[in-house]
């Protein structure tokens, strides 16, 4: 993913940045086998009731990472994280931080801090008292306490409002004193619970880079709970998708998009094409498929495709695929002949959603990378969609 | 089109506030009253004023009144938050039902019964009926307003906030001191002007679990009258009078400034 360029320097002088991008690939420490996580979730269950709300969970978080939970609301990963933080106890499984196990630690014994969804700021105390609370509670001397306080302050660049409550601040600016509150103390882990959930658009964006650098320049491990996937993609250096109290999938942002391991997963990052299709032949490395719309079938790489006879799903994202006006060479394969059904139009992409013989509908996005075409697409156009063999992928479930 | 109330209004209005302070205004007028007859204006005078703060027993049952007022409603003020934290932070403990059941009841029994059924379990008890007993009897009925006061702060009250102050190192116990207390501190504060009001003009309790030695100034006033309206008892009364309106007209000045103080803060931003 490209980082588009920062809207106004980093912290320090122009030219000083850290480059996160160098710190950032070569770091994955979950494929070293010597590696020690920092984190480990070990077939950790929470039932409420009836309904498991984290379902045998495993999991390991490495330090320095950047870390999401991602998934729909009521797929678990909050109560995951309030069990890591110790507002919820564990039904079953354990956690281990640093090697040592959290059972029957309570939350203001544990080494991590977290940043809540609602910020949580108290409303009774200045930004100062607000970000000083933590290290007052730690028996820190005044003196350091001053100094550290101030330093925070610069770091989330608030010192003109040290002395406002909370109700004199905007969301952007509470968000950053609860940031600056949770990473006072210096936790070996930070929780941040939906932190960009309550911003506008253009903030939200802003802030996801002022975060990653704040990561890299702290050196904390973050975990991160949303439900939005753009959010997660941006930030994290794995991201793991929850479903019903599980996690389907944790990986790069890449590979839970470009390589998704379920129709779920495939859905719940970005939009998809889906076709259920049976497998017609394996010829290795590709893969044909059958498909009455397409007329010579799918022709696609034959990772992990099971034999021929089975049925599995091809999923392609509608970026990945070509329309055209006019017909390809006959007997092309991976093209599908339709109509123009829907255009959406948001300036620098064009979704067309394409109608199929057989009612079935596409999606297709083209990036508007001139202004003026010469014979544009329009409403009930017949049209050719097409895709590279390396576009699609198998799903068997 | 006309501007201004319509004639209907203005006539509400004034029979409204007509009916409500009509009395009280009569009273605060008789009680500057020369005359020792009550309903005859005899001219302005504050003899009746003069005299009260040589009628021993009334200021000793005002001091009383104070008294108890004061501590009865400090004890229903720690005992009924207590009860509100236990509802609204207790989750669903056994019997949470009854006892929710059993704080509120006193706001709708009959005064009357409250009383006798204190009188009869201090008679059990063989406890010598006087001040305490009608401090116990306030603490008692005055808990469930205090009670009633502090659980609707509580309910609104952002949970979070709590668990962000254990996060930071707080345990519960200090988390509820550090940031729940000074934040529901209004409505504690609420509740205790409630308990004290309601103590000091509370006269079917008193009556019932007062002994010899701890008459209260309803009781007092109640009793005095019953041998005729005096101008004394109408001075005792608009004192009363002033001390509660002052009492109000203090809390809501200063909870305007403190807006007041707020918006200013937040226009310079």
């Amino acid at each position: 993913m490209s980082r588009p360029p920062a809207a106004k320097p980093a912290r320090g002088e122009p030219g000083q940045r850290r480059n996160i991008g160098a710190v950032r690939s070569s770091f994955a420490p979950w494929n070293d086998p010597n590696a020690t996580p920092l984190v480990r979730f070990e077939g950790v269950t929470k039932r409420f009731g009836d309904h498991a709300a984290v379902n045998d969970v495993s999991l390991d978080i490495y330090p320095g990472e950047f870390f999401a939970l991602l998934g729909p609301s009521g797929c678990g990963k909050t109560t995951l994280m309030r069990m890591l933080a110790g507002f919820e106890t564990l039904d079953a499984g354990r956690i281990t931080l640093a090697g040592q196990d959290l059972a029957g630690a309570p939350p203001h014994k544990r080494p991590v801090n977290m940043m809540f969804q609602s910020y949580a700021l108290f409303p009774h105390l200045t930004v100062e008292q607000n970000i000083a609370f933590g290290l007052k509670q730690e028996g820190m001397p005044k003196k350091d306490i001053a100094a550290r306080v101030a330093e925070m302050l610069a770091l989330v660049k608030l010192e003109p409002f040290a002395k406002r409550r909370p109700d004199q601040l905007s969301g952007g600016q509470k968000q950053r004193v609860a940031l600056a509150r949770a990473v006072a103390r210096k936790p070996r882990m930070l929780l941040l619970d939906e932190p960009l959930g309550a911003l506008d658009k253009k903030l939200r964006e802003e802030t996801q880079f002022e975060l990653m650098d704040l990561q890299v320049e702290l050196g904390v491990t973050f975990l991160i709970v949303t439900h939005d996937q753009e959010e997660a993609m941006v930030m994290a250096d794995r991201i793991a998708v929850m479903r019903d109290g599980r996690i389907v999938q944790i990986g790069r942002p890449e590979e839970v998009y470009e390589a998704p391991n379920s129709r779920y997963v495939a859905e719940f990052l970005g939009d998809v094409n889906l076709f259920e299709t049976t497998v017609e032949a394996i010829e290795h490395p590709m893969a044909h498929l059958n498909l009455a719309e397409a007329e010579a079938g799918f022709y696609v790489l034959d990772d992990d495709c099971p034999q021929p006879g089975a049925t599995v799903w091809l999923a392609v994202r509608p970026e990945k695929m070509r329309i055209s006006l006019d017909p390809p060479a006959p007997g092309a394969r991976n093209v599908l002949a339709g109509e123009i059904w829907d255009i959406g139009y948001t300036g620098d992409w064009t979704n067309y959603i394409v109608e199929l013989p057989g009612g079935k509908l596409v999606r297709v996005a083209r990036a508007n990378a001139r202004r003026f075409v010469a014979r544009p697409i329009d409403w009930d156009d017949k049209v050719w969609v097409s895709f590279d063999p390396d576009a699609g992928v198998v799903l068997t479930s | 089109m006309k501007r201004g109330p319509s004639w209907f209004n203005l006539v509400s209005l004034t029979v409204g506030f007509a009916f409500l302070y009509l009395p009280i205004v009569l009273l605060v007028v008789w009680s500057f009253n020369a005359s020792r007859l009550v309903t005859v204006w005899g001219g302005f005078s504050v003899k009746w004023y003069v005299a009260l703060l040589k009628d021993h027993q009334l200021l000793d049952a005002a001091w009383t009144t104070l008294r108890i007022g004061m501590m009865s409603a400090t004890a229903a003020t720690v005992l009924g938050s207590l009860a509100a934290i236990a509802l609204v932070r207790g989750g669903r403990f056994r019997g949470r039902t009854l006892f929710s059941g059993m704080v509120h009841a006193p706001l709708v029994m009959p005064e009357v019964i409250m009383g006798l059924s204190l009188l009869l379990l201090f008679v059990a008890l063989r406890f010598d009926r006087g001040f305490w007993t009608v401090a116990l009897a306030h603490t008692t009925f005055t808990l469930s307003y205090v009670a009633v006061v502090v659980h609707s702060r509580l309910i609104t009250f952002d949970r979070s906030l709590e668990e962000a102050a254990q996060d930071l190192g707080c345990t519960p116990a200090q988390a509820f001191l550090k940031v729940t207390l000074p934040n529901i501190f209004p409505a504690v504060l609420a509740g205790w002007m409630l308990a004290f009001t309601l103590s000091l003009d509370d006269l079917v309790i008193a009556s019932f679990t007062s002994g010899p030695g701890a008459t209260t100034l309803p009781m007092r006033i109640y009793s005095q009258v019953r041998l005729g309206v005096t101008p004394e008892i109408n001075a005792v009364c608009t004192l009363l009078i002033a001390v509660v309106a002052t009492g109000v007209i203090v809390w809501s000045v200063a909870q305007k400034w403190r807006a007041a103080g707020v918006a200013r803060l937040a226009a310079t931003a």
